[in-house]
């Protein structure tokens, strides 16, 4: 089928899936085992000077997270990806590539809020130190850039309030600021948008959202665009210099336009460890083979929801680029016009009170802090993951008293809307 | 012929139809990526012959080094050049006073010299510009996966084992249901 360009649906069950050679087993094995033997002493050493494909030790390479890795990198359109324990190992192993003490890196404010932690307390422990940017001023992005900037990091829906970001208008930035730009593509999943075709040099994932699907594996991915030219400069040296740890090996020469998915793997992945179980890449593959049927699913249910919720009485505003009169609107028509997602806020007149009586009265959806589930979930983030900050912070961060977050299921969106309904009528 | 883009199918042909491959600046230093693809390949069944006049008569991961083209005593299927694309013309020189003549220039990742082009295959040589060995088998065996890179290749037909050891494949798929 080389001749040809396969589509998505094709892409999500085949991508890097060729039957066992070993055993012909069609559906990918679990390949639950730590250790692999070499064919022979040069094997070996093949395979621990990165010379020959293969796998040793799966800390480091795993047959079913390989296919994992490939199916993603095919999904998303790049030239190779590393799948890891979670979407935050993935970000960790990035910017552990990218930067080194003292260096910054400029984030839009816009992010899912365990990704804000990671950026404003983890990495500054490691001299890593980011400047915010607004999504809604793109200007903001270049006031933020210094010579010190190594990247600029962005979620392409972000998370909660279901905010578009203009990538395409960040990568001009990026790229005249000779930096990458890593773009989250979790809300969106490769289904609904492709960052690499609008100027990301790196993806990254929580698989354990949409791309899992079923709320039942912690995953991440990052994947290569291959873009990023990492012999221009000198700023990257684990990209351009010769690594001591592999005799003197030039990454980006040696591996080319998949080089940054290797460094992750075998300096990041290798040294820092955060290992994603087989198991657990089993599930998300068997999630990925239905992904092009449920993110239709979601977005369709997810804007009968929204449009539900926008005609109700007791319901102040709602968050959702799919609304015609949403801030997003025209951003999601440019960017998604296969849906916009399952993942958005509104907010309730009756406030807090509200709030806490909506959470307590659904029966369908479940009251818990994450997203991207065939099943319907809520949260109040006000009495919940944002309940220590102060009223004032809390709007901030988009987490009013108000405000109840959603993350739409698969199921009937009838029901989904008669649970809403009878619970309002209840608040 | 087109040099943009190459079909699978003409690539796997032309690395099914060679067996002997002359490797032309081929490093000694294990670091490097000519060394990488003249051990890949020599493992993937190919006799390699590197070529580099600073090593000749040196032996390197069981692999004899020669100064020239023309002192490899046996015939060479196919040449790949690890030089810089200004240096193609002279080695195609040499490639075309071979006896008998190669069947196949391939310019490694990054070198590509259509003029060079023009003239093998005016002399009826296949030729492959700007693409890597060791990553194209990789690509269509499906092994280069195992690392997580796009083969952007699909199929549902069992990849066959290359032997001497289960870390090997072959480039070659037999019809749906072979053993």
């Amino acid at each position: 089928m080389s001749e040809r360009e396969p589509g998505f649906a094709t892409l999500a069950i085949h991508a890097g899936a060729q039957p066992d050679p070993t055993t012909g087993a069609r559906a990918t094995p679990i390949y639950q085992t730590t250790s692999f033997v070499f064919d022979d002493v040069n094997h070996a050493a093949s395979l621990f000077g990165l010379q020959s494909f293969g796998n040793i030790y799966t800390r480091i390479t795993n047959p079913t997270n390989a296919v994992l890795e490939e199916r993603v990198a095919a999904l998303e359109g790049g030239t190779a990806a590393l799948a890891v324990a979670s979407g935050h190992a993935a970000q960790h192993l990035v910017f552990h590539t990218l930067l080194t003490p003292g260096d910054e890196f400029v984030a839009s404010r816009k992010l899912y809020g365990g990704s804000i932690n990671q950026f404003t307390h983890s990495f500054k422990s490691y001299g890593w130190n980011v400047a915010w940017a607004d999504p809604d001023d793109i200007s903001s992005f270049e006031r933020a850039i210094t010579p010190k900037t190594k990247a600029i990091f962005i979620e392409s829906i972000a998370n909660p309030g279901g905010v578009v970001t203009d990538v395409a208008a960040i990568s001009a930035i990026a790229k005249k600021a000779g930096v990458p730009l890593i773009v989250d593509n979790t809300l969106a999943t490769p289904y609904l948008w492709n960052p690499i075709k609008d100027g990301a040099d790196i993806v990254v994932h929580s698989a354990t959202k949409f791309l899992g699907g079923h709320g039942n594996s912690i995953g991440g991915v990052i994947v290569d665009a291959g873009t990023f030219d990492w012999m221009a400069t000198d700023r990257y040296p684990f990209l351009s210099k010769p690594r001591p740890e592999y005799s003197g090996m030039v990454l980006a020469e040696t591996f080319g336009n998949f080089a940054f998915a290797i460094a992750c793997r075998v300096l990041g992945l290798r040294d820092l460890g955060p290992a994603l179980s087989p198991f657990n890449a089993f599930l998300i593959l068997t999630g990925i083979e239905t992904l092009a049927l449920r993110m239709a699913k979601h977005s369709e249910n997810a804007q009968k929801v929204a449009e539900y919720l926008v005609a109700h009485p007791k319901v102040a505003w709602v968050s959702y680029p799919g609304l015609s009169g949403d801030r997003y609107h025209a951003l999601a028509g440019k960017y998604l016009p296969k849906g916009a997602g399952a993942v958005f806020t509104f907010g309730l007149k009756g406030g807090y009170e509200a709030g806490v009586g909506l959470v307590s009265n659904v029966e369908l959806f479940s009251h818990l802090a994450n997203i991207g589930d065939t099943r319907s979930l809520i949260i109040h983030p006000a009495s919940t993951t944002h309940r220590q900050l102060s009223d004032e912070a809390k709007t901030i961060a988009g987490a009013g008293p108000d405000v109840v977050r959603l993350s739409i299921g698969i199921e009937d969106a009838a029901d989904i809307i008669a649970d809403l309904d009878q619970a309002l009528a209840k608040v | 012929m087109n040099h943009d883009r190459y079909d699978d199918a003409f690539i796997r042909s032309v690395l099914e139809g060679v067996s002997t491959i002359a490797i032309v600046g081929a490093s000694a230093n294990a670091a490097r990526p000519s060394y990488f693809v003249m051990k890949y390949l020599a493992e993937r069944g190919y006799r390699v012959f590197p070529v580099n006049p600073g090593q000749a008569g040196k032996e390197v991961a069981g692999l004899t080094f020669y100064g020239t083209l023309k002192d490899i005593p046996e015939p060479i299927d196919m040449v790949d050049v690890f030089r810089a694309p200004e240096h193609v013309p002279a080695v195609l020189d040499e490639v075309l006073a071979l006896v008998p003549l190669p069947k196949v220039i391939w310019m490694q990742l990054g070198v590509r010299n259509d003029e060079a082009a023009t003239r093998a295959e005016a002399a009826g040589m296949q030729v492959v510009m700007n693409r890597c060995p060791k990553i194209e088998y990789g690509r269509l065996s499906g092994e280069i996966g195992w690392t997580g890179v796009n083969s952007r290749t699909i199929s549902a037909r069992r990849p066959k084992l290359l032997g001497g050891g289960v870390q090997r494949l072959s480039i070659s798929r037999g019809p749906q249901g072979q053993k």
